[in-house]
């Protein structure tokens, strides 16, 4: 199979104003994915399925991720001058990267024995942009996985034929696989807690229980 | 037989020593009501017909149960029925999900009295290994009263049959009349329990207090 670089180029000479960019994974024998934008996601699928020397024919997994807001602190050295000194000060500069929720398809070729080539698609933040390209009219096989990463992630997948909730249920409002979810506090009785659970279990614990 | 009698003997006030040479000379005394007692509670504990009704890998164990190495129908228990309506013992076998859990509240109504039900596994009395989760039900006693719990991942057959035992050694404790009778013999004990609602985050209710309320453990820090 041609490598990850070649790909990328023939997809950019093929599909115009298609951006791409090669995501390293730092451990080894992983292999390297293609970020793909968001307009051209379906188009890039559809060129790899279609052309003769790939024919990635088959869409094993589909798995999403999500990125919370990172908080980048970094301390820089200020000079400025106090009553005619010139002192250094050190400055710490917090920048907040927005999160986003991201979508990996592994694609493999059954006609050609070989695979796989990892895609990459990644929503605007995590809270009302996170629309994605469905591959779904290109891999029918994405089609549940593709739900499921909708109920438990929130990615709302455009075009997709039949977008429902698949594991929860539909009257439920919250994303479980994301960071900040917090389950209910169905912590009244635990036997024999530890670690996390003895702290919500613990809440529950009636005043006059002995706590020496 | 022995024991009835015995107990039959204390309600009649009869003298034991008479009892003891009724019975010497082959004469068997009884009261009536413990006659019909016993006879009631024998026909109850040796004919339970079970719901044929798996969640997960309990299931399993629940079907290798009822087959011919293990023989459930040793027991008065191998007819699995594919309808509540015409089962009296529910087995819960396997993980109850959230999403599950109002259809098996739904079932557990449905059947008639008098109605039993034995929770098989860790996920069904507890939430087992997915008890952090976010869906999984930590225990179907929340909202259906459960008479055997089987602890097991899975519970291999002989405890499945172990819990069908001791089941039946409570329907044969029971009395048909007083404060102890069964649940069906009570009008004013419910039979049905209100189904749970799938709300926003959560089952609404997250219990039935009528059915369980958390229990009070002395609790002292862990070293």
């Amino acid at each position: 199979m041609e490598t990850l670089e070649q790909i990328k180029a023939r997809v950019e000479a093929t599909i115009e104003g298609v951006r791409l960019e090669i995501i390293a994974n730092g451990s080894r024998g992983n292999p390297a994915s293609l970020l793909v934008d968001a307009a051209h996601g379906a188009d890039v699928a559809r060129f790899l399925r279609d052309d003769p020397q790939l024919r990635l024919d088959y869409a094993s997994n589909v798995t999403g991720v999500d990125w919370p807001d990172r908080v980048i602190s970094r301390s820089q050295v200020v000079k400025e001058v106090v009553d005619g000194v010139e002192q250094e000060f050190e400055e710490v500069v917090e920048r907040v990267e927005p999160g986003y929720l991201e979508v990996v398809y592994h694609l493999y070729s059954m006609a050609l024995k070989h695979g796989p080539v990892v895609l990459r698609l990644r929503t605007q933040n995590r809270t009302d942009q996170t629309h994605l390209p469905s591959l779904t009219p290109v891999y029918r096989g994405a089609e549940f996985q593709e739900r499921e990463v909708y109920d438990l992630f929130g990615v709302v997948f455009d075009r997709h034929p039949d977008l429902r909730r698949i594991l929860m249920w539909d009257e439920f409002r919250d994303y479980p696989m994301r960071k900040d979810y917090r389950e209910p506090d169905d912590y009244e009785y635990e036997p024999t807690p530890h670690g996390p659970v003895f702290a919500k279990a613990r809440q529950h614990y009636p005043p006059e229980a002995p706590h020496d | 037989m022995g024991l009835a009698q015995r107990r039959a003997a204390m309600e009649m006030n009869m003298d034991e020593n008479l009892r003891r040479e009724l019975s010497q000379h082959g004469i068997v005394t009884l009261s009536l009501e413990s006659l019909c007692n016993w006879g009631y509670n024998w026909g109850r504990r040796n004919s339970l017909w079970p719901l044929g009704f798996g969640l997960a890998c309990c299931a399993i164990e629940m079907i290798a149960a009822s087959m011919a190495r293990f023989d459930l129908s040793r027991f008065g228990a191998e007819v699995f029925r594919p309808s509540p309506r015409q089962a009296d013992l529910m087995i819960v076998a396997g993980t109850v999900t959230k999403k599950m859990a109002p259809q098996v509240v739904r079932l557990y109504n449905q059947m008639p009295e008098p109605k039993y039900v034995i929770a098989m596994g860790a996920c069904a009395i507890s939430g087992g290994p997915f008890k952090q989760g976010y869906n999984v039900l930590k225990g179907i006693d929340r909202y259906i009263p459960v008479d055997v719990h089987i602890p097991g991942c899975p519970p291999c057959p002989e405890a499945l049959i172990h819990a069908l035992m001791t089941l039946q050694q409570k329907i044969a404790g029971q009395t048909l009349t007083g404060p102890d009778r069964p649940r069906h013999l009570d009008p004013a004990a419910p039979s049905e329990f209100a189904v749970p609602a799938y709300g926003a985050h959560d089952l609404e209710p997250a219990f039935h207090p009528q059915v369980w309320h958390p229990p009070v453990l002395p609790r002292e820090e862990p070293l």
